[in-house]
């Protein structure tokens, strides 16, 4: 069986684990970097970046969640797990994990007040979804070999490139869990192509 | 077609806060310390609870100076606080742009019988409870996000353990009722019929509820979390200890690993001294029954 981690060092990870549930596959509440050997694909939750690099630093997670990207396996980043891929944040190159090829704004929507949802159709996963938006980011500009899934009001809110998928808003907030199913859709592909 | 202010916003924005800790700060200076020792968020006041205590009178709204220096000062959230029933502080504070209010006891009410109705605002709330009954109150008011009353300013967990644990009792208790039980447990603890029956049915509340209230040192963080707490606001226990940049960091890991006991005992090692506590008694000035 496909089994997915979750990083629960803070944030959203119950809704994220419910929602992988709900799509099927297996899963695992990542609080040590042991654990990363016992999964096939990683999903990084919404929280707070600076908190969730701190532990990240902290408990030693920043080299072996890059060698686990490295070795091609799926990597789900939202809205701070979004922050925490990019190779470009703020216009600065101090980044986090900086494995997917893409710049980022923090907060780029404004402060709470301004958080927002609306409907979005992201490219080839889903049409009219109901995408929630917290204090969100968003994408300035992407690397060529990673595809834009999804735009609001101007701006890339959902990308991938290859086994990495980051997305500015909650997918674990909604009982869509149509980007949720891609996603175990990509780990399932990648660990048949990974054993052969 | 974009929606602000929705329900699910305003309460997504508290699960983002989940295991983390919201520290109480005075100045840009203590909010950085903060965002530095992982905080999710921080409280911009212009007194710690404990020194609101000792100096007694009336507490209100933070000098919005104040505010806006915190909010300057660093990128995660900013909440403040505001009177409870004072719809005027907390219009205020929302068009300052601050990511949360707190409708809080440790100011003096503004009000002593309504809470403001926050269903009207865009802005998120956090309200106190001590039990089911205000817990529910507060969510049909509008709030979006709750915590323990506790005893604010004390450096004394008990409250803040009892409010936790009479919340999750009640909860408990509801779901081995029969239905046609809950509508007299309605009447006995004050709390909406309807909403009694979604916490019956899910086992939860439908928003997030943090420890708050006398937390002082990792160990008390650690304790609320295993009590069920979704996170923790740490008041005055921060810069009130002797050494708040190691104090900020170890409760921050505490909360993370809470039960990891070998890990908490490290990370407690050497910290100095705590915020010095204070006995409840009969003399202690109740911030918790200041609301219902």
């Amino acid at each position: 069986m496909t089994t997915i981690g979750v990083l629960a060092l803070q944030g959203a990870f119950r809704e994220h684990i419910r929602s992988v549930e709900a799509s099927g596959a297996a899963v695992v509440t990542v609080k040590r970097k042991e654990q990363l050997d016992m999964i096939d694909g990683l999903i990084i939750p919404g929280g707070e970046s600076t908190t969730m690099r701190r532990l990240i630093d902290k408990y030693e997670f920043l080299e072996p969640i890059r060698a686990f990207a490295d070795a091609g396996k799926p990597v789900f980043g939202t809205c701070a797990g979004l922050i925490l891929l990019a190779s470009e944040i703020d216009g600065s190159y101090d980044v986090h994990l900086g494995v997917m090829d893409m710049s980022v704004r923090r907060n780029a929507f404004g402060r709470q007040r301004e958080s927002f949802e609306a409907d979005l159709d992201i490219e080839g996963v889903a049409e009219g979804y109901n995408a929630v938006f917290i204090r969100a980011p968003y994408i300035e500009r992407v690397g060529k070999n990673t595809k834009v899934l999804a735009s609001y009001d101007g701006h890339i809110v959902a990308a991938q490139e290859g086994h990495l998928l980051a997305c500015s808003f909650h997918p674990e907030l909604t009982d869509d869990h149509r980007l949720t199913e891609h996603f175990v859709k990509m780990v399932e592909k990648s660990k048949q192509t990974l054993a052969s | 077609m974009a929606q602000t202010g929705t329900e699910r916003v305003k309460r997504g924005m508290a699960e983002m806060q989940k295991g983390g800790v919201i520290m109480d700060v005075v100045n840009a200076e203590q909010a950085k310390i903060a965002e530095e020792a992982g905080a999710v968020a921080v409280m911009a006041l212009e007194r710690v609870p404990a020194d609101i205590r000792a100096a007694g009178g009336v507490a209100r709204m933070a000098d919005p100076t104040i505010v806006e220096e915190v909010m300057n000062a660093v990128s995660i959230p900013v909440m403040a606080k505001a009177r409870i029933g004072h719809i005027a502080e907390a219009r205020v504070l929302e068009a300052m742009g601050v990511d949360y209010i707190d409708e809080s006891e440790v100011l003096t009410p503004a009000d002593e019988v309504f809470h403001i109705k926050k269903t009207d605002y865009t802005v998120p709330f956090v309200c106190g409870c001590r039990n089911i009954g205000e817990a529910t109150r507060r969510i049909g008011e509008g709030a979006s996000m709750l915590r323990t009353k506790g005893e604010p300013g004390t450096g004394n967990i008990v409250e803040a353990v009892r409010h936790m644990r009479e919340v999750q009792g009640q909860i408990r208790r509801l779901q081995s009722m029969q239905e046609d039980e809950v509508m007299v447990y309605a009447k006995e603890t004050g709390a909406p019929y309807e909403q009694l029956l979604q916490i019956r049915e899910e086992g939860r509340l439908p928003v997030v509820n943090f420890a708050a209230g006398g937390i002082a040192t990792p160990a008390d963080a650690a304790l609320m979390m295993q009590l069920g707490a979704d996170g923790v606001f740490v008041g005055s226990g921060i810069f009130k200890s002797h050494n708040p940049k190691e104090f900020a960091r170890a409760i921050v890991e505490a909360t993370t690993h809470y039960d990891d006991h070998k890990l908490i005992g490290e990370l407690s090692k050497g910290l100095g001294t705590a915020m010095k506590g204070e006995e409840m008694n009969d003399e202690t000035d109740r911030m918790q029954e200041r609301s219902e």
